[in-house]
């Protein structure tokens, strides 16, 4: 069993997630991986023009809320007290679904939750669905399972659409499409949508809109099942709703005749009242709007109106393992609305196919490995805590106050502790660590130490940083600069001059 | 076990036997603008912000003949020749528009695929945030006449007009189907920069009566 060094005696944690199925893992460990996309000047290009832009808008829509701090106060708090209250919130939104209509499923992974779904579809007789943009069929790899089992999932978000078409994957959670510029977008258009005029077919952002649009609309018309997620799920009413902006989600949860709604245990909220706060926090935090365009809610099913079979799948995959643990909790909180991963400079720089999860980002680098569990080895995730420099603007953006840095800190040491446990020889790093502990325990040899560095600068390079460093330090300076030492130590110099009075 | 029965033994066991007591949600927020309901104030706010998403905003005075004469000469100024009404708004709006037709529940989304425009009213307004909530009343119709053809035009009565989201979503039964919209389908998903007319009604017309 997992220990947490934030997880209270008497708390049991939920098995992690199976990396085997689904899109929570990569297959390369995040330096290796960064190391590439930062080579990629197109992509660096893409990113950071995208980032700036959605940071300025975010800041500009954020800035006229006078009471925006107590706003993330109140969605922090409610977010507390769901976790809290989680087996009774979902017993209860199971219960008014019900009473309305809808019938709702229990899946402990992403292999069962996918089963239910592909259940549900073959008993349509459907061999298609539409989907709308969610980030919990990502993570399980839903597409994937039905494209196995013969049905044709066809992604619908705009964003997700240039993935689908350019058999790429998601790098955002808001616009996983956000590595490609309006360039690469009409390539993919031009390539992939048969019915395409190509004769009219510019890289105008409302050209490539309207391309969707006619690609799209004949599918809209003809589906007969739709599979979503869902932003939230009210207990007190058991209501689910959508926040989008194109009217994708609005054709998916209006038209089709049968309606699957994949939602993550953790997405419950207990009261109609509480979307007053989530409503105004997201779409200025996402999008850097007011409101996004289109809010959809429906509660079970309403006859004459929408679709008269609905299914909700209320999917574990290793979130009763992060709630056993105190921050790992709050990493549950997340409303997924992409803001921490516009101001962090990791991201910005490497994008988020480096992240290997479809959770990148500050906030898949605590979400992921509170999923799927740090094992001290060669897994890919166990280098995700390390993708961040702390400078805390995740932190200050998240309109939940999810203490992101704190969550990196904890999941390090916790790595730490896994892979001594794990190995019998300590890491380089720690053997560095245990070295300068005995040098610095002893006044003199400290001393002697630093004459030393000294020392050797004349023999390297004079006055220039020593880069790179020998084997195995160059696994340090292969990202960093060492500074040159100096020609007089602090200890020296302070013996010398006493602090400069003589 | 089933798997209801795991989960929710997996959730109590990564809680404990002393779920942590979350300290009490509290509410420093505004729960209400500085403004009342339907005044001036607030109503030119929603114009404003309508207008920045780009939606084509009409005043009239209250009574449904005057409305019948905004929508006739609004739907006339977008080029729609066919329109459908949600079953239970007023004659006197559609009475100066002889093309539209009423939805009765049978249309299906490929014959209003058809149809150029839809007239509708609406429950509530929030001027903050521009937006518009339909909540499957006879006045606005079911969700699918308001989505699938390319205008949308709405009536928003200004009695109807509230400053901030707690006051709007308070005036909403949270069980009916509800649609709040934001100004015309948009996207921001190519380089982010927000460009209007993707699925959705790519107008969105708002005639403001009273």
């Amino acid at each position: 069993m997992s220990t947490f060094l934030g997880m209270p005696a008497g708390r049991v944690p939920g098995p992690a997630a199976d990396t085997a199925v689904g899109q929570l893992t990569g297959n390369r460990s995040f330096p290796a991986a960064a190391r590439d996309a930062l080579g990629d000047t197109r992509l660096r290009r893409n990113l950071a023009h995208a980032t700036a832009t959605i940071r300025a808008k975010r800041a500009s829509v954020v800035g006229e809320v006078p009471d925006w701090e107590a706003l993330r106060d109140a969605g922090s708090a409610i977010k507390a007290d769901t976790m809290a209250r989680l087996p009774e919130l979902l017993e209860e939104l199971e219960r008014n679904v019900t009473a309305r209509g809808g019938t709702v499923h229990w899946a402990r992974d992403a292999a069962e939750a996918n089963g239910i779904v592909l259940d549900l579809v073959r008993a349509t007789g459907a061999d298609e669905v539409v989907k709308v943009k969610s980030m919990a069929t990502q993570e399980i790899g839903l597409n994937e399972a039905l494209e196995e089992a013969g049905i044709t999932a066809h992604e619908t978000d705009l964003a997700e659409l240039i993935v689908q078409l350019g058999h790429d994957k998601p790098s955002h959670i808001l616009v996983p499409a956000i590595h490609r510029g309006r360039a690469e977008i009409r390539e993919i258009f031009a390539r992939e949508m048969p019915d395409v005029d190509l004769a009219t077919l510019t890289d105008e952002p409302s050209v490539l809109a309207a391309a969707a649009r006619t690609h799209l609309r004949e599918l809209f018309l003809r589906a007969r099942v739709a599979v979503s997620g869902a932003n939230f799920g009210i207990a007190e009413t058991g209501t689910l709703t959508v926040v989008e902006s194109e009217g994708n989600g609005r054709m998916c949860l209006t038209l089709p005749e049968t309606l699957i709604t994949v939602m993550g245990i953790e997405k419950v909220v207990p009261a109609w009242r509480d979307l007053e706060v989530f409503l105004q926090l997201l779409p200025r935090s996402s999008t850097g709007e007011r409101m996004n365009p289109y809010t959809s809610m429906w509660t079970g099913v309403t006859p004459g109106d929408g679709p008269q079979d609905f299914h909700l799948v209320l999917l574990d995959n290793g979130r009763t393992r992060a709630l056993a643990d105190d921050l790992g909790r709050t990493a549950l909180h997340c409303i997924r609305c992409s803001a921490c991963l516009n101001v962090c400079p990791v991201y910005e720089r490497t994008g988020g196919h480096a992240y290997g999860s479809v959770y990148p980002g500050p906030i898949g680098a605590v979400l992921t490995p509170f999923l799927t569990g740090v094992t001290g080895g060669h897994d890919p995730n166990d280098s995700l805590p390390y993708a961040s420099s702390l400078c805390g603007a995740c932190y200050d953006v998240c309109p939940v106050k999810i203490n992101i840095p704190d969550l990196l800190v904890q999941l390090r040491a916790e790595h730490t502790e896994a892979h001594a446990a794990a190995h019998r020889l300590p890491s380089a790093e720690a053997a560095a660590m245990a070295a300068a502990a005995w040098v610095m325990s002893d006044p003199a040899r400290f001393a002697r130490a630093g004459r030393a560095a000294g020392t050797a600068r004349h023999g390297i390079r004079r006055g220039r940083p020593l880069l790179p460093l020998p084997p195995p330090l160059n696994g340090w300076t292969a990202s960093r600069d060492a500074p040159s030492p100096p020609a007089e130590t602090f200890r020296d110099w302070w013996a010398r001059t006493r602090g400069g009075r003589s | 076990m089933s798997a209801r029965d795991e989960v929710l033994a997996r959730i109590r066991g990564a809680l404990g036997d002393n779920p942590a007591d979350a300290p009490p949600v509290v509410r420093a927020y505004r729960e209400a603008g500085e403004h009342p309901p339907g005044s001036a104030a607030v109503v030119d706010q929603l114009v404003e912000r309508l207008e920045d998403y780009r939606a084509t905003v009409v005043r009239t005075r209250g009574a449904d003949e005057s409305v019948g004469i905004a929508i006739a000469a609004a739907l006339d100024a977008v080029g729609a020749t066919s329109s459908i009404a949600a079953p239970g708004v007023p004659d006197g709006w559609t009475s100066a528009t002889p093309v539209c037709i009423r939805d009765v529940g049978t249309i299906t989304p490929r014959e209003l695929d058809r149809v150029d425009a839809v007239v509708t009213g609406s429950v509530v307004a929030i001027s903050e945030t521009g937006t518009i909530a339909l909540d499957g009343s006879p006045r606005c119709g079911r969700r699918m006449i308001t989505l699938v053809p390319d205008v949308h035009l709405c009536v928003v009565s200004v009695a109807d007009v509230v400053q901030s989201v707690p006051e709007g979503l308070a005036r909403l039964d949270p069980t009916a189907p509800l649609t709040f919209v934001s100004g015309p389908s948009a996207t921001s998903d190519i380089e982010l920069s927000r460009v209007e007319g993707v699925h959705g009604p790519r107008h969105l017309v708002v005639v403001i009566a009273g």
